[in-house]
C-alpha cells in the first residue's frame, strides 16, 4: 500500500475531489494546512504598506491506495493540480506498514478497499 | 421657551447615532488587529462607554460647559447635572441636559479614537487610567475653549463638530502615547495584518451612520444647517473614498476593502470642522484631497519615522482632522453659518484661516503636554504602561481579559 499525500491550491480541491469520487478509490482525508515553496509567501497592501507573508493556504489531500494504482492517481492528481504558475504544490508518496478499518477490524488492503 | 419636539427628537437622535459610532469604532479597530487581540481592543472603546459616560454625568459636563475659569475650562456648579433638568435652557438648545446628552457622546468616542494607536500592547489598568486623566486634562478644557465660550471661541476660530476637540486632540495624543508606550514586539518584521476585514467595513458603516448624528446634530436643531451639514458630511466621506481607492490603483494595481474603509472615514474626519460652514462643492475637495495626504503620512511619513501607531490614529484622525481645520479656514462662508465671523482664505479673506491655524497649534500643544501628565500618572498607578513581553506574545484576549475571541476547534467548542 501506498500513501499519497498531495499539496495543492485549495481552488483545486473540488475539482480533484470529483475526479477521485469517479475512480471508486474509497477514502480521502483532507486538512487544512499553511506553507511555502521557494517563492516564499506573498504580498499585500495594507493602507499603502507592503505586508509579506510568510505562508500562505494550501490543501492537504491524503489518500491510501494499493500499490499498483498509486502511478496512475498521482499522474492524474498532477494532470488536474497543474496550472503552470508558482505554487501548484508537491506530492509525497510512502510505504504504509498495515491499516485497519475499525468498524469490523479488517486488515490492510481490505480496510482501505 | 418650550421645548420645540422637532429639535428634541432630532437632537435625541442625533445623540444615539453618536454613540453607536463608539462600538462601531471598536469594530473598525478591531477587525484591523490580530485575532489574539480583538476583544481587549473592542474592550479599550467599551470601556469608555461607562466611564466617560459617568465621568461626563460628575463632572465633565461642568468643567466643560459651565462658567469660565480664565478661558480654559469652566467650573464645578453642575457638579452631578446638579441643574433643573427639565427646564435649564443656559445653551442655544431647547433644554441643557439635552445638550449634554448630546456633548457626553463626543466625550465618550474622544478618548476611544485614541486606542487605536497603542493597540495590542498596551496594559488595560493603564489605559482606563490614562483615558479617565486625558478626558479631565485635556478633553474637558478644549470643549471648554472651542465650544464653552473659552479661549479657541473668544478669538474667532470655529470647529462645528470637532475637528480640534475630537480628532486633532486624540490623534496627537495617540501618537505621543505610542511613542512614550514603544513599539510592539516583532514590528517591522512580523507579518502585520487586518484579521477580519469584514469587521473592518462594519464598523466603518457604523461610524459613517452615526457620523450624521455627530456633523448634522451639531447644527444643534433640525433646521437647514442640520440638513446643509448632513450632504456636506455624505459627500466628503463619498469623495475620499473613491479617492483612496485610486491611490491604490495607481500605486499597487488593485482596490482593497481596507483602503476604502479607511478613505471613507478620513472623509468624515476632514468634513468634520468645517461641516456646517463651507459650501457643498468644497466637501468634495476636502474629501478628494484628504487621501492623498493621509496616505502619504502612513505609507512614508510613518516608515521613516519608525513609530508604532498601530492603527494609524495619528496619520487619520491627527493629519485628517488638520487638513479639516485648515479647509474650514479656505472655504467657510459666512452666508452658510455667521457662527463664522469671516470668509475663507480662497473667498479673499485671511483672517479666519489665521485663526484657524491658531486654534489647530494651540490643540496640538494642549493635546502633547496633556498626554504627557496622564500618561506620567498612569505609569505611576499602573507600574508600567505596556504588558509584559510573555502577555503580548500569548495576545491580550487571555492575557488581560481572560476571554478570547474565535475559540479553536478541537472537538470541545
Amino acid at each position: 500500500m501506498k500513501k499519497i499525500e498531495a499539496y495543492i491550491r485549495p481552488e483545486k480541491l473540488e475539482e480533484i475531489k470529483a475526479h477521485l469520487d469517479t475512480l471508486n478509490l474509497n477514502g480521502l482525508s483532507i486538512s487544512q494546512v499553511m506553507g511555502c515553496g521557494q517563492q516564499k509567501g506573498w504580498k499585500e497592501f495594507v493602507r499603502g504598506t507592503e505586508v509579506d507573508y510568510n505562508f500562505l493556504p494550501k490543501i492537504k489531500l491524503e489518500i491510501v491506495v494499493c500499490d499498483e494504482r498509486a502511478e496512475d492517481v498521482v499522474n492524474q492528481i498532477c494532470d488536474i493540480a497543474h496550472t503552470g504558475d508558482v505554487g501548484d504544490g508537491k506530492i509525497f508518496i510512502s510505504d504504509v506498514g498495515d491499516a485497519i478499518r475499525i468498524r469490523t477490524r479488517e486488515r490492510g488492503l481490505d480496510a482501505v478497499k | 421657551m418650550t421645548l420645540n419636539s422637532g429639535d428634541v427628537s432630532w437632537m435625541l437622535t442625533s445623540s444615539a447615532l453618536v454613540l453607536i459610532m463608539t462600538p462601531g469604532l471598536a469594530f473598525f479597530y478591531g477587525g484591523l488587529v490580530k485575532r489574539k487581540n480583538i476583544i481587549n481592543t473592542i474592550m479599550s472603546s467599551v470601556i469608555l462607554m461607562g466611564i466617560a459616560s459617568l465621568l461626563w454625568v460628575f463632572i465633565g459636563f461642568t468643567l466643560s460647559f459651565h462658567g469660565d475659569t480664565g478661558g480654559i475650562i469652566g467650573d464645578l456648579k453642575w457638579f452631578g447635572m446638579s441643574f433643573d433638568t427639565l427646564k435649564d435652557i443656559t445653551y442655544p438648545y431647547p433644554n441643557t441636559l439635552g445638550f449634554a446628552i448630546f456633548q457626553m457622546m463626543f466625550a465618550i468616542i474622544t478618548p476611544a479614537l485614541i486606542t487605536g494607536a497603542i493597540a495590542e500592547r498596551m496594559k488595560f489598568g493603564a489605559l482606563v487610567i490614562f483615558t479617565t486623566v486625558w478626558s479631565i486634562i485635556v478633553y474637558y478644557p478644549l470643549a471648554h475653549m472651542v465650544w464653552g465660550g473659552g479661549l479657541i471661541f473668544q478669538f474667532g476660530a470655529v470647529d462645528f463638530a470637532g475637528g480640534d476637540v475630537v480628532h486633532i486632540s486624540s490623534g496627537v495624543s495617540a501618537l505621543v502615547l505610542a511613542i512614550l508606550l514603544g513599539k510592539r514586539k516583532n514590528f517591522g518584521k512580523a507579518t502585520y495584518h487586518p484579521h477580519n476585514v469584514p469587521f473592518v467595513l462594519l464598523g466603518a458603516a457604523l461610524l459613517w451612520f452615526g457620523w450624521f448624528g455627530f456633523n448634522a446634530g451639531s447644527a444643534l436643531a433640525a433646521n437647514g444647517l442640520a440638513i446643509h451639514a448632513f450632504m456636506t458630511t455624505n459627500t466628503a466621506a463619498a469623495a475620499a473614498l473613491v479617492s483612496w481607492l485610486v491611490i491604490e490603483v495607481v500605486k499597487n494595481g488593485k482596490p482593497t476593502l481596507v483602503g476604502a474603509s479607511t478613505g471613507l472615514v478620513i472623509g468624515l474626519v476632514a468634513i468634520t470642522p468645517g461641516a456646517g460652514f463651507v459650501p457643498v462643492w468644497a466637501a468634495i475637495i476636502i474629501g478628494a484631497l484628504v487621501s492623498p495626504i493621509c496616505y502619504f503620512f502612513i505609507s512614508v511619513v510613518k516608515p521613516k519615522f519608525g513609530y508604532d501607531d498601530a492603527l494609524d490614529v495619528f496619520g487619520c484622525h491627527g493629519i485628517g482632522g488638520i487638513w479639516g481645520g485648515v479647509a474650514t479656514g479656505l472655504f467657510a462662508q459666512t452666508s452658510i453659518n455667521s457662527a463664522a465671523q469671516w470668509n475663507g482664505l480662497v473667498f479673499g479673506d485671511i483672517n479666519l484661516f489665521v485663526r484657524q491655524l491658531a486654534a489647530i497649534g494651540l490643540t496640538i500643544v494642549i493635546a502633547v503636554a496633556g498626554t504627557l501628565i496622564a500618561a506620567g500618572i498612569a505609569k505611576l498607578v499602573a507600574g508600567s504602561l505596556k504588558v509584559a513581553a510573555k502577555s503580548e506574545d500569548m495576545g491580550l484576549d487571555s492575557a488581560e481579559h481572560g476571554e478570547t475571541a474565535y475559540p479553536a476547534f478541537n472537538g470541545m467548542d
